[in-house]
This record gives structure tokens, sequence and C-alpha cells, in this order.
């Protein structure tokens, strides 16, 4: 079996969990701060990040969500990059869980990016490195946008 | 990365990698591949930068170079930099409709 490594990120928020709940749930705010999206908050939902394509990738992350129990959970499936294309070799198959644990005065937000498989994803990220930064700049456009 | 194109030789070189260190004999064991092919595969990856090897009396040990894996650790620092970056607009998003 291959190695998986995960991104973290977690910070202190000063406003309770229901608020931010919403913020990571309702598909208006997030495409405002993450990704124009359809997301719905029902476990089961199948929905779509948007952002530019490059490459043989659509720009189309795939996500399903796959655990809600407002406001304290909720993880979806993160698929992305470009299967069609062979030479990429593997594809990036993740999962996204938010974790919201109310603390004095505020929120602790977990956000853990799991998944990316060593060393296959190595082929995914070779292909795709020219594009990160595109990603990266266009959604700061969209966000700047929104 | 061209150099990991050849599935045989992609298969070699996450072998080490699950591994950790292998030695040459061990590789052509574990495989259907011929001890020369492997023996030019590992060649390959050596030249390329890819794995490094360790003598020891008759046997050569083979472990994935650090560099080997700087594309994994570069495609994580751009993930990492993402979501630093979104949460930084969620945090601002927070705090315009307070």
């Amino acid at each position: 079996m291959h190695e998986t490594r995960a991104i973290s990120v977690e910070k202190v928020l000063l406003y309770p969990p229901e608020k931010i709940w919403r913020t990571l749930t309702s598909g208006d705010l997030l495409a405002k701060w993450l990704m124009p999206n359809d997301f719905v908050a029902v476990v089961g939902h199948t929905f779509n990040f948007r952002t530019a394509p490059m490459g043989d990738w659509d720009g189309v992350v795939r996500c399903e969500v796959l655990a809600c129990d407002p406001p304290k959970l909720l993880r979806y499936s993160w698929k992305g990059g470009a299967d069609t294309n062979p030479a990429y070799g593997s594809r990036l198959d993740s999962t996204v869980t938010w974790t919201l644990t109310p603390i004095e005065g505020g929120t602790h937000l977990r956000m853990v990016h799991d998944g990316f498989v060593l060393p296959g994803n190595q082929f995914a990220y070779d292909a795709m490195k020219p594009g990160w930064g595109k990603i990266l700049d266009s959604i700061a456009r969209v966000t700047a946008e929104a | 990365m061209k150099t990991l194109a050849d599935p045989t030789r992609r298969a070699v070189f996450e072998r080490i990698a699950r591994e950790g260190e292998i030695a040459a004999t061990g590789l052509v064991r574990g495989s259907k591949v011929s001890q020369p092919a492997v023996s030019q595969h590992l060649r390959a990856l050596r030249d390329a930068g890819l794995v490094t090897e360790r003598r020891d009396g008759r046997h050569i040990h083979y472990r994935v170079a650090p560099k080997g894996l700087s594309p994994l650790i570069d495609w994580l620092g751009h993930y990492q930099a993402f979501w630093n970056e979104r949460f930084v607009n969620l945090e601002r998003l927070l705090k315009e409709t307070e």
C-alpha cells in the first residue's frame, strides 16, 4: 500500500460554531471564500467546486458529502486532476474534514485534507505544477470579485 | 520525472520508497522482472538522482533520495498555501458578516 500524507490548518476564531458552520455549508458563502460550487449539506450529495481548467483537467473538483453533523463535523471527498491523461499516472483522490470545537469566546476550527499518495501522486503533481499557481491566482481573483 | 515514465521503473521506485531501504537482490526476488532489467532501472534511477545506493560487501542497498521526494513536498506545499489562503478569506468573510 502507498503511504499517504495530510495537510491540516487550524485556527481559533472569535465566532460561535453556528456562524462558522453557515460559512462552511452555504453555497453562496462558500463561493466567496473557497470556490464556486453546488454544495448542499446532505450526506451523499455529490457536488463540484469549479476553477479554471488547465491541461487535461477541466478545473472541476468532484466531491461527495461523506459526513455532516452540524455544527461540529463536515467531511467531503475531493477528487481532481486529469485522470483521463495516462501520463499523470495517478489523480488526487482525497478527503477534506472540517471539525468545529466550541471554546470560550469562539470556536477552534480544524481542516484536514488527507490522501496525498506517496509516491504515485508525484506524477500528478509533476503535470499539475505549472497550473497550481494559476489556480491560486484565479481563486484569489474570484474571491476578490465576490 | 521522465525517468519515471516507464511503468516498470516506476514500480521499482515505488517499491524502494515503500521498503525504505532494499537490496537489489531483494528487488529481483520480489518481482517478475529479470535481474539485468532491475539493474538497468536502478542505474537509471540513480543517474537521475531519485535513489541513492549504499554498498555493503557484495550487496548494494537502495533508498529514495530526498530529492526524489521533493516534488511531493512541493505539491503538499502548494496545497498548504492554498488552504492557508482560504482560511484568511474565511476569516475576512466572517468579519464582514458580523
